[in-house]
Formats: C-alpha cells, structure tokens, sequence
C-alpha cells in the first residue's frame, strides 16, 4: 500500500501538489474579493441614488463604500492577475493542449475587465467632477460587467465540469474545436447563476455585518441602520433564491459527474432510493458517524424520492475523488445556506409583522456571523465543485497530474505567495479600519497622507 | 494577412497600449522614489498619485488582455514562455501585486509611517516590474525560449539581449512617465514642480536613448536573428524612434510639455514595434514561426470577433476616461 503510494508519488510531475496548493489558495482568495466587484457596485448604486434623491446619510454611505471599494477592487485586480499568470505558470499542460478550447470566455472576461476598471476610474475620481446624474450611471456598466464577467469566468468552470466544443481524434490530438459551443456549454449558465447569487450573498452579508457590529456597540443611528439595510436586502434575495438554483444546478450531477455526486452523498455503494445523510465520513470504505434520512438523498441529488444514487464502488479506484474533503465542504455549503436563506425569511417575516430583530443583541449577533458565514459557504461550494472533480482537470479528458508543469521549486513559490497575501491581507486590514476610526473620529475627505497637512501634524 | 498575423497584430495592439500606457504608470514609480524625503517629496507624490490613480487598473488590463489573446491563440507557445521563463515572469508578477495594492494602500493610510512603508514598496515594486517583463521580451527576441518549452531557467533571461531588454523597459517607463507628470503638474498649477521634472527627464531620456544604441551592439552578436530583422524591415522604426526622441527632449527643453508628450509617445511606441517587426516572422525566434503557432482557426476567427466588439465597447469609454483626466477641471 505505502510502496504503491509511492510509486504513484514518483510518477507525480514535481509541481502537482505545491501547484495545486497555490492554485486552492490564490482562487480562494481573490473569489472574496471577486464577490465585492460584482456585487458592490449594485449597493452603491442603491445608496448613492437614495443620496441623490436628498437622503444626506445615504450619500455619506456611497462615498464612504466608494473608498472601500477602491482599496477592495485594486487588490482584486491584483490578485485575478496572479490567476491569469498562475494559469500558465502551475498549468502549463492544460494551457498548452487546451487553450484554444477555454480560451475565448477569458477574451470576453478581459473585456468586462476594461469596462469595469475604466468605469471605476471614472466613479472614484468622478466626485464633484462630473454631472450627478452622469456619475451615478457609471456604476451600471460596472454592475453590468460583473455580471458578464462572472458568466465568462464560470463558463470555463463548467467547461471543465461538462466539457464540449472538440473532439480527441486516434492520435490524441485535440481537433474540431469549436470556442463557441464551449463558452456557451450547458453547465454554464446555471453555474453562473450560482455564482453570481453568491457574491450577492458574501458581499451583501459582509457589509450588513460590518453595520451590525457597529449596532452592537450601540452605534444605532440612521447611518448604520441604512448601512445594514441595503447590503442585507440584496443577501436576502440571493440567500432565498440561492437553494433553488443550487438544487437545480445539483439535480445534473447524477448525469454529468456521477462520482462527485457518490462523494457528495457519502454513498459507497449504488441505492435506490438513496438516504440523506448529514455528517458523517467514510473510514475504510464504509460511511460512518451520520445521520440518515431515508429517500431525501434521492430527492437532492436526483430531484426525485426514488431515482438510485451511484455508489464510489461502481468507479475504479483511480477515478474517485478524495470523498471526505468532497462531501464535507459539500455538506457545509448547503448547511450554512439553509441557515442563512431560514434567517432572512425569518428576519423579514417578523419585520413585516412590525417587529425588527436588529434591535435584539442576539440577532445582531447572528447577522455579524453571517459574514464569515457566507464567506465559508462560498469557500466550501468552491472545494466541493473543485476537489469532487478530481482527479480530473477537465473531466473525463485530462487528469490533473497531466495538466502541471515539471518546474521544480514551486514550494518556494507557494511560500512567497503566503507571505505576500498575509501582508496583503494585513494592509487591507490596516487601512480599512483607520479609514474606519477616522470616519467615525468626524472627518469625511482622507488627507493625502505624504502631503503637506499630514507632515505639518506629524512634526507636532 | 493570414488569420494568424491578424490576430498577432491584435495582441501586439495590446504590447503596445501596455507598454505605453501600463509603462507610464510604472514608470513614475521612478519618480516617487527620487522625490526625497517625506516634506520635500510630498509634493510630487500626491501629483503621481493623482495623475496614475484614475487610469492604472485600466492600464493594467492591458497585462490581462495578452495573456488571454496570447494563451487562447497561441497556446502551445504560450506554455513554452511560460515553463521557460517562470523566474522573471514571477518577480514580475510579485511586482505587479505589491505595486497595485501598496499604491491603493498608500492613498488611504492613516499616518505618515504607514504612507512612507507602502510608498517605498510602491515606488521599488514600479520599477522591478518593467525589468522583468523586458527579460522576458528578451529572452523571446534572443531565441532562448524552445518550441517545446522548459528552456534554461536561468541562461534564458540572464543574458545581454534580457538585461538590456529589462533596463530599456525601466527606462523608457520612466521616460514616458516623466513627460506625462511635467505636462500634469503645468496644468495641476505647479510650474516649480515641473521645471524639476523637467530636467530629470530629460536626463532620463538621454540616459535610456543611450541605452537603446548601445544595446544594438550585443543584440548584434547575442541575437542575431533579431539584429538581422531591426537592420532591414525595422530599421525606419528604429531611425522614426531616434528623431521622436529628439523631438521630445527639445520640446521638453523648450518646456512645451503638453506637445511633448505625443512624440515621447510615438519614440516609445517605434522602439516596441521595432521589436516586434524586427522578430517577424518569428512567434518564438528560431522556434516557432507565427504561422505555425496559431490555434484551432474557430478559436482565431472568435479571437477577431471578441477583439472587435472590444473596440466597440472599451474604446470610446476609455477615451473618454483619458480625455476627462487630462482636462483642468480633473486636474485639481
């Protein structure tokens, strides 16, 4: 066992696993920050209309957003950079063989690339210089390119999960591509749905957190009931609608991806109807520690109480994913959303009844943890998509040990990355709480920190 | 023009307008190093950081735009660079992270301290950046990179064409950035300050015009390929970059700043192209001809077309974004 393990370690290129770290980590990343460039522009819209419409605490909220989102949205840039270099630099065999295939979705991605950061200049800079009017629509191209830019982007996801749009001829050679058929394949809208809904959900309850703190530290005000209000609708819609697609999205996998499916279900064996089962991990091929519901496993995977799931034995070994990363992120990404979808409904519910629990310390509480929250969810939903997939990188056509490059080193590499993205990380922390405690300190406009005033202060 | 070319003239399209523009940015990164002290630097630290903040993500994007032009066209020479020059692509990459997020870090910081800290990793990471990538540019122009790729790591980028490559690349930047901040402070009301400017770029620009002739003489022995193409179909680009950068350096001196900037621009721009005109035929120089290394021809003809609503899209608004930064009332 140990000596096979080895030789398959052997066999490994030297930069699959410190590629596959690296690649987990900076995706990880940056899909935070992701989630506030497509949602965050839509907010701000919001606020900054009300502000228009003579709502003074809604316009100190959209300048206030606009500066955060101008720290957010430059490490973003950054960050998506690392990826496109990463896609070459950790993948060089699945670029080689296949970018002509996904290639084309990241040309259009490239494209709301532009119109997102050139409307973004505009916005930022665009106060007091340009017509109210004209700089409050600069904020829709933006909101309007990450939706595009999502689809582009998810679109190669599901490319990799369903992939279309060529064909291997004898030689293995990949012919007959076809760029469209493979930026618009099947999987893609529905994935991008689901993506899209949970920026709203990760940036939204970010936000309303941020505003819910502040309302615990009996920070009550107009400003920070708005503050929550607007981010928590947008959650809300998305955190409703969120199991839906989902559910949707996941009823294919039984077709499409069998194996991810077992892994998701802890299923070993194929059942008919196949039980829900909550927890639990598979120890020596056997599921154990969960809590079973009889036929809602069929219901969840399949869309019907008594369709069979496929159990893992019906894979060969080397076509399973690794099931207990798989099924647990699986597992947590749909727990955290039901919590979060039956917390809004029961928000709005007892609101509309007259009763609003952000004045209760515990529901403050709750909507400070549903920020962290929904980032897990979204972190555990890209694990499971991503680990169940394996060990393919495009599923069924090329494995992942296939698509690495044989550079050695890449430990180094991996390291460094971790040591700049802490500080990163640090920065980002660092400036958007001083922004933070000056705001509330009573100044509004950031002095340029190296100009004149604030040297004339520090020599005080 | 077969569909090959087309789609190469494309993502030089993209070289240039990153060179150029992405250049300027990084370039001023130069300046903010050379400012002094906190007090005496002040001044012109906040005119660089007006005059790149509204523009460098876009810019950027230009970065963004050749590698997804470059992989989805050309994939197998894409891997072939990518496994090859892994090292200055990856400092490279270091610097356009840490450049990026310490600039927007600067803006908004809470004390001198921390605004002192990000500057310096700003304004080092601004000039490491643009010497990387011109290794690569290098090491490409040089034939070092195999068809196959997995190249040397190490002999494929440190080599006279690359290091003369990255130096020009620090240089050129720095020219164009300076211009540009003498022709911002004027119109920002700060004619002290761009009369300093002034003569340190003009003494950048006789520094890296220098350069850029002195390093025809070892790109004669190291890359022949390369020198062969800049004395024949490139040499009206190399000789129309010479008299740009006359032009430039006597309107810098007559202080006509604003009119400075479109030969400074063309100066920079014919050096690229030179270099581009000057490898043709050669995707990968003595490796891989552009003919040879197009993609699926579904895949370049789509290339066209998403190239081609960019124009459309990104074009008018993004000149719209340069036209309203360079006016009196954005200047403020």
């Amino acid at each position: 066992m140990i000596a096979e393990a080895l030789a398959l370690a052997a066999e490994e290129p030297a930069g699959l696993l410190p590629a596959r770290q690296q690649m987990a980590f900076s995706l990880g990343w940056h899909i935070i920050l992701a989630c506030f460039g497509v949602a965050f522009p839509s907010m701000i819209f919001v606020v900054h209309l009300l502000g228009l419409r003579g709502n003074e605490v809604a316009l100190v909220l959209a300048k206030r957003w606009a500066k955060v989102s101008a720290v957010l949205f430059a490490i973003g840039a950054v960050s998506g950079t690392v990826l496109s270099f990463e896609m070459g630099l950790l993948w060089p065999g699945l670029m080689e063989k296949f970018g002509d295939v996904l290639g084309l979705p990241f040309a259009f991605e490239g494209l709301s690339f532009f119109t997102e950061a050139i409307f973004l200049g505009l916005y930022l800079y665009g106060w007091g210089r340009m017509s109210p009017r004209l700089h409050l629509l600069c904020l829709v191209p933006m909101a309007a390119a990450g939706i595009f830019g999502t689809f582009c982007v998810i679109s190669v996801n599901a490319w990799m999960n369903m992939p279309t749009g060529f064909r291997i001829d004898a030689a293995g050679e990949v012919v007959d591509v076809e760029p469209w058929q493979a930026m618009f394949n099947q999987g893609a809208l529905l994935q991008f749905l689901h993506m899209w809904l949970a920026a709203f959900m990760v940036a939204g309850f970010v936000v309303s957190a941020v505003y819910a703190a502040g309302a615990l530290r009996g920070r009550r005000d107009r400003h920070h009931r708005l503050g929550f209000t607007v981010p928590f609708v947008f959650a809300s819609v998305a955190a409703v609608l969120q199991p839906v697609v989902g559910h949707v999205l996941g009823i294919r996998l039984g077709e499409t991806q069998p194996a991810k499916l077992a892994a998701f279900e802890l299923a070993e064996t194929t059942e008919q109807p196949a039980p829900l089962r909550l927890g639990g991990l598979m120890i020596d091929g056997e599921p154990r520690y969960f809590v079973e519901i009889p036929n809602w496993g069929s219901f969840i995977a399949r869309g019907s109480f008594d369709l069979p799931v496929r159990g893992l034995d019906t894979f060969p070994a080397s076509d399973v994913p690794p099931v207990n990363i798989t099924h647990l992120a699986f597992q947590t990404m749909i727990g955290i959303g039901s919590l979060l979808m039956l917390a809004v409904i029961g928000y709005w519910l007892l609101r509309w009844r007259g009763r609003d629990l952000l004045e209760t310390r515990w529901f403050c509480w709750f909507a400070v943890a549903a920020g962290p929250l929904a980032v897990v969810a979204l972190e555990a939903g890209w694990v499971a998509t991503e680990v169940g997939r394996q060990p393919w990188v495009v599923y069924d056509v090329m494995r992942t040990v296939d698509a690495a490059g044989d550079n050695p080193g890449l430990w180094w590499v991996f390291g460094t990355m971790l040591v700049v993205y802490t500080l990163l990380t640090i920065g980002a922390v660092l400036v958007l709480r001083s922004m933070a405690r000056r705001w509330r300190e009573g100044g509004e406009d950031l002095p340029s920190p190296y100009g004149p005033a604030a040297i004339s202060e520090e020599a005080r | 023009m077969s569909l090959e070319v087309a789609v190469a003239a494309a993502l030089f399209v993209g070289v240039l307008a990153y060179a150029l523009f992405g250049g300027a940015d990084f370039g001023s990164g130069f300046f903010d190093l050379t400012a002094g002290g906190a007090r005496r630097g002040a001044e012109l630290r906040t005119l660089i950081d007006h005059s790149i903040g509204p523009v460098w993500e876009v810019n950027h994007v230009w970065l963004i735009y050749c590698l997804v032009v470059w992989w989805t066209a050309f994939p197998e020479s894409f891997a072939a660079v990518m496994t090859t020059l892994i090292v200055p692509l990856l400092l490279a990459l270091l610097g356009i992270v840490l450049r990026g997020a310490s600039f927007a870090f600067r803006k908004y910081s809470a004390t001198l301290s921390q605004a002192r800290t990000f500057g310096v990793v700003f304004a080092t990471s601004s000039i490491i950046t643009p010497f990387f990538l011109g290794t690569v540019a290098g090491a490409i122009a040089s034939g070092r990179v195999p068809a196959g790729g997995y190249g040397d790591r190490w002999s494929s980028w440190l080599n006279p064409t690359s290091v003369f490559g990255g130096i020009i690349a620090v240089g050129t930047c720095a020219f164009l950035a300076g211009v540009f901040l003498c022709a911002d402070a004027v119109r920002g009301g700060k004619p002290a300050l761009a009369s300093a400017l002034r003569v340190r770029t003009i003494g950048v620009g006789l520094a890296t015009g220098l350069v850029v002739f002195i390093a025809l003489i070892p790109i004669e022995i190291d890359a022949p390929t390369l020198a062969d193409g800049l004395e024949r179909q490139a040499a009206p680009l190399i000789v129309c970059s010479f008299l740009a950068g006359l032009a430039t350096l006597w309107l810098l001196w007559k202080e006509r700043f604003a009119l400075a900037r479109l030969p400074a621009l063309i100066a920079v721009a014919t050096v690229i192209s030179g270099w581009g005109v000057g490898q043709y035929p050669w995707l990968l120089v003595d490796e891989v001809r552009l003919a040879d290394a197009g993609g699926a021809e579904a895949t370049l003809q789509a290339l066209l077309v998403a190239v081609a609503i960019a124009g459309v899209v990104v074009v008018p608004p993004l000149a719209l974004l340069f036209r309203l930064t360079q006016t009196e009332r954005w200047s403020r």
